[in-house]
């Protein structure tokens, strides 16, 4: 029995912990249960687990993101719950510090990295008129490889214990000599696999960006979005690197006893802050510039002008992914690295308003002379300018060094980083997702409830989180699980649970009108139902397997718009045979293993790990040598399909 | 429309809180260090507070002066590339601000890493502050004593803290007179303080470092110089000698309620700094040691 106590979840007293097992077991049964019902596995494997389709993937990558959401979201509840009112004991320190970790690692890692993944896996390829990225299979694996660690991740809660250093898991805390169980480990083993998972992602884009735009898109025609993503993907495949070795580090010091970050035998505490923050001030870039590229293309279409100052706003890009490299010291000016040091990175931090004020003021100049529609993708993109610039100003209060020892490590950061992310990325997924509904499964989101459901995330935003620089100011650190009725942070904390509710109603009401619209919505919506303007919107509403029955000819960063208004031709061949890569089981198998090698190495099961090993390295030998030429779609079987979506263009 | 008036209705309300409350500590100095904190923090919110105004006013003006409803059916708007003048302002006026402020931070953390003005000519009081998990051990070398979980001071004179840690990294922070600064296990670091009001103040470790951590707290307690020498000879006449084995229980992770002892722990567990610091390498760099030092 010794060998199965490793598994048990640490002492909780907890009811709750043992109601969610429960909810969670029962769930995964009714899933199973119905898909045998129904008779949908031979379905989910052949459609969708095996597919290479980068909008299905997309399209996974996206429900991932929002499964991970509602588990973040319930953590966010959950904290809010038991701060609203002091001296609460609704969760004890051990589970609030689990409860804050989880909710940092999967907004993050595994719903907002997720989100934008998905997003650029379904707009990318259609925007610059490819038939999909340049490494379908891989692209397959690498959503395979982040839902493994997405899923491990998870199962901590369950078996063995989550982490509960924090999700900047700062060294010597997560160590072994103050975290012992295994929830670190599960930290390090999720990351790196979803993280092998995301650099294999900024490859597979970069060379889709590079080498697979239709003719005629040359690099300063391409759609902001796509401009957004090739920059976000640079940055991947420069930062995550440091952050595989950052975990590895860890993993050997907690698992092998190596010194890398202890405080003894010559170890540094303070080197795991640097690597992480190397990694971790980029990373926030790959979340906010995707975002920005979607803001872009909602703004320009709902003003019906063309993006205004299209240089600039690449320009702006370009700049703010060099200078992402050049602040991290700003997560730790309290540390003591003098005066000097200070007031470089605090000058570099303050540097970045200036590339991100150019695009405020471009998607304010675009609106300009426009003729505005407010759809819901465009109330969130509205929301957006003034929201992001008091997050972004805020941000430039904490980049002074001096008052950034008063706000450090207090709820007025807190504030801030969720006043960027929330209106920066999460509107953003949120509108795009609306946006993209049509193109993605052929009919639109009911907007009056879309609307409900955006004054509800508005209003609970502003709720929950503006009370917290009020707080933070009055001396309020973060991640404390309770405190006293004296310190006066009461009131101000019951608004922010009350905002925390609006919030989690407002995401209810978006699953909800999912629900409603796949019920009620029409089915006829046409391929332009936004009158949009980029390329993506040239091809039919849900888009076809191939996407474009004939590769488009393009001449602006707005090719669709001037094929509606200015007579240009963006289809001048005709239809031919189209070659397709073929579905395949391999990366999902791969990524099963690698899930297994991940959870023995948690628990030191060292013949777990070497026969799991050996799988993957018989998966990599397996897959040098097969020999897969793909599939053609027949000239015959498109015309067909053009037919049914009203004629070939 | 609506979502402009939720929002301003909202700033205003935040207002009328602020007015309404006790001065929020951060903004309530008592010392010339968090004057100083204070100070930037107010340039900064009037400077940002007038960079928010600008982009509301802009974005309410275009929303309601180009919504479609307000507009002609047949209004088609025009495309518009750039313009090297436009773009050029709001490149330049950001920047200018920029710079503006980065000369405001950059002498203001100038000042707070350095004994406050008119502090500096005298010799420092010399306090070791350490945490463990979840305490903070307060050694007095001069004066030979040590406390734990609170901390007397002389007001109007300069207290240099030393920040080092048994374990964990914490964050050494007293909001009303001074910011904050880590409290590491490899080096020590230099926090200088003036209390320029008697009175006690709330102090915190807030770095997050584990189950203990929202009653990792402190006081500081600032009194006349008079008042703080009676207090030391005091606890030379009632306190008991702080032996090794007494400090190791002290170290065991928990809570204690305040301490006080003659002798510092000092004596057998020296601070991580000069020959002492784990990264020292041979005397031959002990000009290293000598940086983390004020200048």
């Amino acid at each position: 029995m010794d060998f199965f106590d490793r598994f048990s979840i640490p002492p909780h007293d907890d009811p709750m912990l043992y109601a969610s097992i429960v909810a969670i077991a029962i769930v995964s049964i009714a899933i199973v249960v119905g898909l045998t019902y129904f008779k949908k596995w031979g379905y989910l494997w052949n459609e969708w687990l095996t597919t290479v389709d980068h909008k299905r993937i997309g399209i996974m990558y996206i429900i991932s993101a929002l499964l991970m959401l509602f588990r973040g979201g319930a953590d966010a509840v959950m904290m809010r719950l038991q701060t609203a009112v002091p001296d609460n004991t609704f969760l004890d320190a051990q589970h609030y510090n689990e409860v804050f970790t989880t909710h940092g690692v999967v907004m993050i890692i595994f719903m907002a990295m997720a989100f934008i993944i998905g997003m650029m896996n379904f707009v990318v390829p259609l925007q610059i008129g490819a038939r999909d990225v340049a490494f379908p299979r891989l692209n397959a694996l690498s959503f395979w490889l982040y839902f493994a660690g997405a899923m491990l991740f998870n199962l901590s809660f369950v078996v063995g214990g989550s982490p509960d250093a924090g999700w900047t898991n700062y060294y010597p805390l997560a160590g072994t000599d103050f975290s012992e169980h295994v929830g670190v480990n599960y930290y390090n083993w999720a990351l790196q696999i979803s993280g092998i998972g995301t650099l294999m992602t900024g490859i597979n884009f970069i060379a889709t960006i590079m080498k697979m735009r239709a003719p005629g898109m040359k690099l300063m025609k391409m759609p902001m979005f796509t401009w957004s993503a090739l920059i976000t993907n640079l940055i991947i495949v420069f930062a995550f690197p440091v952050l595989t070795i950052a975990l590895l580090m860890g993993t050997f010091d907690r698992q092998f006893f190596t010194n890398f970050f202890t405080t003894s035998d010559g170890g540094m505490d303070m080197m795991w802050a640097n690597l992480f923050w190397i990694w971790g001030h980029p990373e926030v870039y790959i979340l906010i510039l995707p975002a920005f590229g979607i803001y872009s293309q909602i703004i320009s279409t709902f003003s019906q002008r063309n993006l205004y100052g299209y240089k600039s706003m690449v320009a702006s890009m370009v700049v703010i992914s060099l200078l992402s490299f050049l602040v991290w010291v700003h997560h730790f000016f309290t540390m003591g690295q003098g005066a000097v040091a200070n007031s470089i990175f605090s000058i570099t931090t303050m540097a970045i308003a200036v590339p991100t004020g150019i695009k405020i003021f471009n998607w304010l100049l675009t609106m300009w002379k426009g003729k505005i529609r407010f759809t819901t993708p465009m109330m969130y993109s509205v929301a957006f300018i003034p929201l992001f610039t008091i997050g972004g100003v805020t941000g430039v209060m904490l980049a002074m060094a001096s008052a950034d020892y008063q706000y450090h490590n207090t709820m007025f950061l807190v504030a801030h980083f969720h006043n960027v992310i929330i209106p920066g990325v999460v509107f953003a997924m949120i509108a795009g997702l609306i946006y993209y509904w049509p193109k993605m499964f052929g009919f639109m989101l009911n907007e009056r409830i879309g609307k409900w459901a955006f004054w509800n995330i508005v209003i609970g935003f502003c709720l929950a989180f503006f009370p917290m620089y009020i707080t933070g100011l009055n001396g309020q650190a973060r991640r404390m699980y309770t405190y006293s009725e004296s310190t006066g942070f009461g009131p101000l904390s019951m608004v922010s649970f009350i905002g925390a509710l609006l919030l989690a109603v407002g995401f209810v009401l978006i699953v909800y009108n999912v629900y409603y619209s796949f019920r009620h919505a029409p089915r006829n919506v046409g391929d332009d139902p936004w009158n949009a303007r980029s390329l993506e919107w040239a091809t039919h509403n849900p888009v076809p397997e191939y996407n474009f029955a004939i590769t488009p000819n393009v001449n602006s960063e707005e090719a669709f718009w001037d094929y509606k208004k200015n007579g240009h031709d963006l289809f001048k061949g005709k239809i031919e045979d189209i070659h397709m890569p073929n579905n395949s089981g391999w990366s999902i198998i791969f990524a099963g293993i690698f899930f297994v090698f991940g959870f023995c190495f948690v628990f030191h099961v060292w013949a777990g790990v070497i026969i799991a090993f050996l799988g993957i390295i018989g998966c990599m030998i397996y897959r040098s040598f097969e020999k897969d030429d793909g599939h053609h779609i027949h000239k015959e079987e498109i015309e067909e399909t053009e037919k049914k979506f009203g004629g070939a263009k | 429309m609506k979502l402009k008036w939720t929002y301003l209705a909202f700033l205003a309300g935040i207002a009328s809180l602020l007015a309404g409350c006790e001065p929020l500590l951060v903004l309530n100095p008592k010392g010339p260090q968090a004057e100083t904190t204070a100070n930037v923090i107010w340039i900064s919110i009037i400077t940002m507070s007038v960079i928010v105004i600008v982009v509301l006013v802009m974005l309410t003006v275009i929303l309601l002066k180009y919504r479609a409803s307000k507009q002609d059916p047949d209004y088609e708007p025009p495309h518009i590339e750039g313009n090297k003048y436009l773009e050029g302002i709001i490149v330049g006026i950001p920047i200018i601000i920029v710079a503006f402020l980065s000369v405001v931070s950059a002498t203001s953390t100038h000042q707070v890493e350095n004994p406050p003005e008119g502090y500096d000519a005298d010799e420092p009081l010399v306090i070791y502050a350490s945490s463990s998990n979840w305490k903070w051990h307060f050694s007095y070398p001069e004066q030979d004593i040590e406390t734990v979980n609170y901390v007397f001071i002389p007001t109007n004179q300069n207290v240099e803290f030393r920040l080092y840690s048994h374990g964990t990294i914490s964050s050494f922070w007293v909001p009303q007179l001074a910011g904050q600064k880590y409290a590491m296990a490899d080096m020590t670091n230099y926090l200088n303080v003036v209390a320029e009001e008697p009175g006690e103040y709330v102090g915190r470790n807030s770095n997050f470092n584990g189950e203990g951590f929202a009653e990792n707290d402190f006081t500081v307690t600032a009194m006349a110089p008079s008042e703080f020498d009676s207090w030391v000879e005091d606890i030379h006449n009632t306190a008991e000698p702080l032996t090794e084995e007494k400090f190791e229980e002290l170290l065991e992770p928990g809570h204690l309620g305040r301490m006080t002892f003659t002798g510092t722990h000092q004596d057998f567990k020296p601070a991580p700094e000069g020959e002492n610091s784990p990264h020292h390498h041979g005397s031959s760099d002990s000009e290293d040691d000598g940086e983390h030092h004020h200048h």
